[in-house]
């Protein structure tokens, strides 16, 4: 899901009375504050687990959700919507006969998980009758009673609604006052309580906190018929209130004045910036299109990290399991056997699902798996992928990596993509001294139009904003820049990374997978980098 | 049980009304189940039922707003949850742009419903995969597909005295068959309201032929091709562009729909003449629910009529405001075609690329819905009305409003994705492809 299909829903409960299953019950404000007990979700999750093995199943792991959000959604000076949702109920999941089964209710009593537990055995039990072989499950210690929560200072649902909203109402004056003709600014706030029980012995209760503080400026000449948008430079962020707080220490400024933001957001400074690109873009030239060094400011590459390793080393993919949606991978088993050269030797790309104010932080995964931090890509060589418990086996592991999760009690849990983020250099070098380096290039930030084939081979992205290098000097902003990359060749022309101290995240926060379709929020940190001879084309067309 | 009979949902909704102390009080009933199997490496991977209801209640003080759902229906909950929503309503800031809830509406129902669809069983779902799985089996093939299948209903009423209630079924379909090498790849996707007029053993011989026929591809120079875009092909960047018929947006000077100096472009012609494209949501193939979101009666609006722009989508704000009638928000989408199928398009063809699929379709730049994806699952050269070797897939960067002006033939509409739209084959001149894919 995009922030297209938001907007989309915002439209709807407008109108309509009904928020979408996915999204949940909406309640008041004060009840975004409360939790179930911990005593009462035990209780239901040893109904579930002792439900399943009387039923025959020979492993059974409980899911008691809790998915709380609240979404302000402002354009202007009008708030658009308001909502607050909470979405809970229990899913189980067993393997009976070998495969895989699950059920859910949204029922919170004993015998309503108990029966969700009988369901989703005998739904295992008839796919059993034409499954070939059996699912093997790499072992994973039993937890006892744990639980994590995400480090954050200031509960975001705990804000005052009305505080929310004169932050959006000063941003959208900002940006009018700046010369915006239209602005849109939104707050999207995430709180799972998640609780997870398992046949293993593992009892862990989790509360994951999420923020997205996104905005949209555009301009209008009315002379010409063109608009043009630039979105806002913020990540989301698995962080609290205190993302938004902007503090001067975590704002990053380029060569130009460009500024971006790592762990806080001064979200009415970027809106007044985004109302003068937009306007700046009205105006700016067309690319001309060709091969150039390419300057990729991380608000933009954690996207192409994104789209161009993230998910080829997505082990479901690799193997198959995503072949009739999202698709394969061209990054093989054979490949990784093979020390397939992914980049150049500078590339260095790790998994992490404990980043700090990382969107993928977790304790542990949705099947009870302790996380952790390995290596993907080594000195340009491709090393490994990301496993859960029914794959591990597959790639030689003895245990999981971790990367199990589910948008929601009623989904079943899956692999998905865990933080995946570039090694900073090593050697100091910064923004500045790497641009300095560039005869002909485009430095490029924010995330744009990007699409990539279902092997992960052909891409095409585009950017927020673009602007053109000559012999080592930023220059104007230009316009209609989109480059068309083949994965390998592209890491294989990344020639230089910038130091730690440039270090930020960039975040997805509905990456969707998965049929039925699921979102997940994931984080991908990198410094600014260099890709030399990258080709560019013209994106501009005329209707006539 | 999931589906709540329509007195039933009735007697719900006349309560929550009654409960409420609001100016004024819109209420929906929507629930019952969604069943589920998917497949992968000829083996059943996941498959899982949900049943659920949930009660929607928008009540309004002036133009304060609060809504608040619940799904139990005994009488406390259901006043609980009025009161939940007037609390968010007192919360809530004025919306300038409220418009009051409709008047007492009739509709007429539009026929959405399949005794046969609603019927289905998790066995019958195991076949359905079976029936995929073992043909590829046994022709040394790897089918991963889905099956998800829905039986719901939906009920709504208002302060005003409206109400409705229909029940739907829908059942969605897609097969990737891939041959065990990784060399070649087919895909098959049917979509349907009754179940009985699908059968998965017909249904993924077209991806099997399309897997085995597709491997070993020849690349070719991109650049500008007359393809034929299969239904669902087409349906990808027909109804990417779809999106963008709103009349605010339009009006407001930021859509392909903006006119130069101000206006929309109602009444002027930006397709080619062959270009029907309506809304109907009594249509015999993709009928949908006869009202929007508001609870306003759908009708068939013509949106392209011969090239020209027919009419935009406008809330009822926006109607209001700029002196429109207020009209319901668009249900399908219906492009007629002509009377032939992709099979004979092919034979009339000289030289041209077959598309199956387009997929990861992004929009580049929104001026002019530059629209950028690339084909996959079964891409073939044409030559003299065969289909002469496999291609590489290709990446393309077109807009929907110039490929539409660039028809040489329509061919028969059919029903595709999702259930509520129609698109036949086409035919088109200069599709533009910029680059080759090696992804199979």
């Amino acid at each position: 899901m995009d922030r297209r299909h938001f907007l989309a829903f915002s439209s709807f409960v407008t109108g309509a009375a009904l928020t979408p299953a996915f999204f949940g019950k909406a309640i008041a404000q004060s009840q975004l504050q409360d939790a179930i007990d911990v005593a009462v979700k035990k209780r239901l999750a040893d109904a579930a687990l002792t439900a399943a093995t009387t039923a025959g199943a020979s492993y059974c792991d409980v899911r008691v959700g809790r998915y709380l959000r609240q979404f302000v959604i402002t354009r202007e000076r009008n708030v658009e919507n308001i909502v607050n949702t909470e979405s809970t109920g229990t899913g189980v999941r067993v393997i009976a006969d070998g495969s895989w089964g699950f059920a859910a209710t949204n029922e919170l009593t004993e015998d309503a998980v108990a029966a969700a537990a009988r369901q989703a055995t005998a739904i295992a039990k008839a796919n059993a009758k034409i499954q070939t072989s059996p699912v093997q499950l790499a072992p994973t210690p039993g937890k006892g009673e744990v639980s994590w929560r995400t480090p954050i200072q200031k509960n975001a649902m705990e804000v005052p609604i009305a505080d929310k909203v004169d932050l959006l109402m000063g941003v959208n004056d900002a940006a009018l006052a700046a010369g915006a003709s239209f602005v849109n600014s939104m707050l999207f706030l995430v709180n799972e309580q998640k609780y997870f029980a398992s046949t293993d012995g593992s009892y862990i209760d989790q509360d994951v906190h999420r923020i997205w503080a996104p905005l949209t400026v555009t301009a209008i000449d009315q002379s010409t018929g063109k608009f043009r948008s630039r979105d806002g430079l913020s990540a989301p962020m698995g962080l609290g209130w205190e993302y938004m707080d902007g503090k001067p220490e975590h704002k990053f400024v380029a060569p130009n004045g460009l500024t971006t933001y790592g762990m806080s957001y001064d979200m009415k400074e970027d809106a007044i910036a985004a109302a003068e690109d937009a306007q700046a873009k009205l105006k700016a030239p067309s690319v001309e299109p060709g091969k150039y060094d390419l300057v990729l400011d991380p608000n933009h590459l954690g996207l192409t990290i994104h789209e161009s390793i993230g998910h080829p080393l997505e082990l479901d993919r690799v193997l198959g399991y995503e072949a009739n949606y999202a698709g394969t991978s061209f990054a093989s088993i054979e490949k990784r056997n093979e020390n397939f050269q992914y980049g150049s030797e500078i590339v260095n790309v790790f998994a992490d699902k404990t980043q700090v104010g990382s969107l993928g932080a977790v304790g542990y995964d949705d099947e009870g798996v302790k996380t952790k931090k390995w290596d993907l890509i080594k000195n340009g060589t491709l090393v490994d992928f990301q496993t859960i418990r029914d794959q591990a086996h597959i790639v030689g592991k003895d245990e999981s990596d971790g990367c199990c999760y589910a948008d929601s009690w009623s989904s079943v849990q899956f692999q998905r993509m865990p933080n995946v983020s570039l090694t900073p250099s090593k050697t100091p070098l910064s923004v500045e001294q790497m641009i300095a380096g560039v005869d002909k290039g485009i430095y490029i930030s924010g995330r744009g139009s990007f699409s990539i084939d279902q092997q992960r081979y052909n891409a095409q992205f585009g950017g927020t904003v673009f602007y053109e290098i000559k012999n080592g000097k930023l220059g104007p902003m230009i316009e209609d820049v989109a480059y068309q990359m083949r994965t390998p060749e592209f890491w294989g022309a990344c020639s230089a990374i910038c130091d730690e101290s440039d270090y930020r995240m960039f975040g997805s926060f509905f990456d969707g997978k998965g049929q039925p379709g699921q979102v997940s929020s994931v984080s991908h940190g990198s410094s600014t980098s260099r890709f030399d001879g990258i080709n560019v084309i013209n994106t501009a067309r005329s209707l006539g | 049980m999931s589906i709540l009979s329509e007195a039933k949902a009735k007697a719900i909704l006349d309560k929550v009304i009654a409960f409420s102390t609001a100016d004024e009080t819109s209420a929906q009933l929507t629930g019952g189940r969604r069943g589920n199997v998917r497949f992968a490496r000829n083996d059943i991977s996941t498959s899982g039922l949900v049943e659920d209801i949930d009660l929607g209640v928008q009540v309004a003080f002036g133009k304060r707003v609060g809504i608040a759902t619940i799904n139990q229906f005994d009488d406390a909950s259901l006043e609980r949850v009025v009161r939940r929503a007037e609390e968010l309503a007192r919360l809530a800031p004025e919306n300038p742009e409220f418009m009051p809830a409709v008047a007492k509406q009739t509709y007429r129902a539009s026929d959405t419903f399949s005794a046969a669809t609603a019927a289905l069983t998790a066995e019958m779902r195991a076949k359905i995969a079976q029936d995929s799985i073992q043909p590829c089996r046994n022709q040394n093939l790897v089918a991963a597909g889905f099956l998800e299948d829905g039986h719901t209903f939906m009920a709504h009423a208002n302060s005003n005295g409206n109400f409705g209630y229909q029940v739907s079924t829908e059942a969605d379909y897609t097969c990737t068959v891939r041959t065990e090498d990784g060399t070649g790849s087919g895909w098959v996707a049917s979509n349907v309201r009754d179940i009985s007029n699908f059968d998965a053993s017909d249904d993924v011989q077209i991806a099997m032929r399309k897997a085995a026929a597709s491997s070993s591809a020849r690349a070719l120079e991109p650049g500008k091709y007359t393809v034929i875009l299969e239904p669902a092909a087409a349906s990808g960047l027909i109804s990417f562009m779809m999106n963008f018929f709103g009349a605010r947006q339009a009006d407001e000077g930021r859509s392909f729909l903006s006119k130069q100096g101000g206006g929309n472009k109602i009444g002027d012609q930006i397709m080619d003449p062959q270009v029907n494209i309506y809304t109907d949501p009594w249509n015999d193939t993709v009928p949908v629910l006869p009202w929007d979101g508001e609870g306003l009666p759908r009708e068939r609006v013509d949106i392209i009529k011969e090239g020209k722009v027919a009419n935009l989508e406008y809330s009822r704000y926006w109607a209001e405001k700029q002196g429109k009638p207020q009209t319901a928000g668009w249900g399908n989408t219906i492009m007629e075609g002509g009377t032939r199928s992709t099979a004979e398009l092919i034979a009339s063809t000289e030289r041209g690329v077959l598309v199956t699929r387009t997929w990861y379709i992004r929009m580049v730049d929104p001026q002019t819905v530059l629209l950028t994806g690339l084909t996959r699952d079964g891409t073939f050269y044409i030559e003299d009305g065969q289909l002469k070797y496999p291609i590489k897939n290709f990446r393309f960067n077109e807009s929907p409003v110039i490929m539409l002006n660039n028809i040489d033939e329509l061919g028969r509409s059919v029903r595709v994705e999702g259930g509520n739209i129609m698109v036949p084959p086409m035919k088109l001149r200069d599709f533009t492809f910029t680059s080759l894919s090696d992804a199979v």
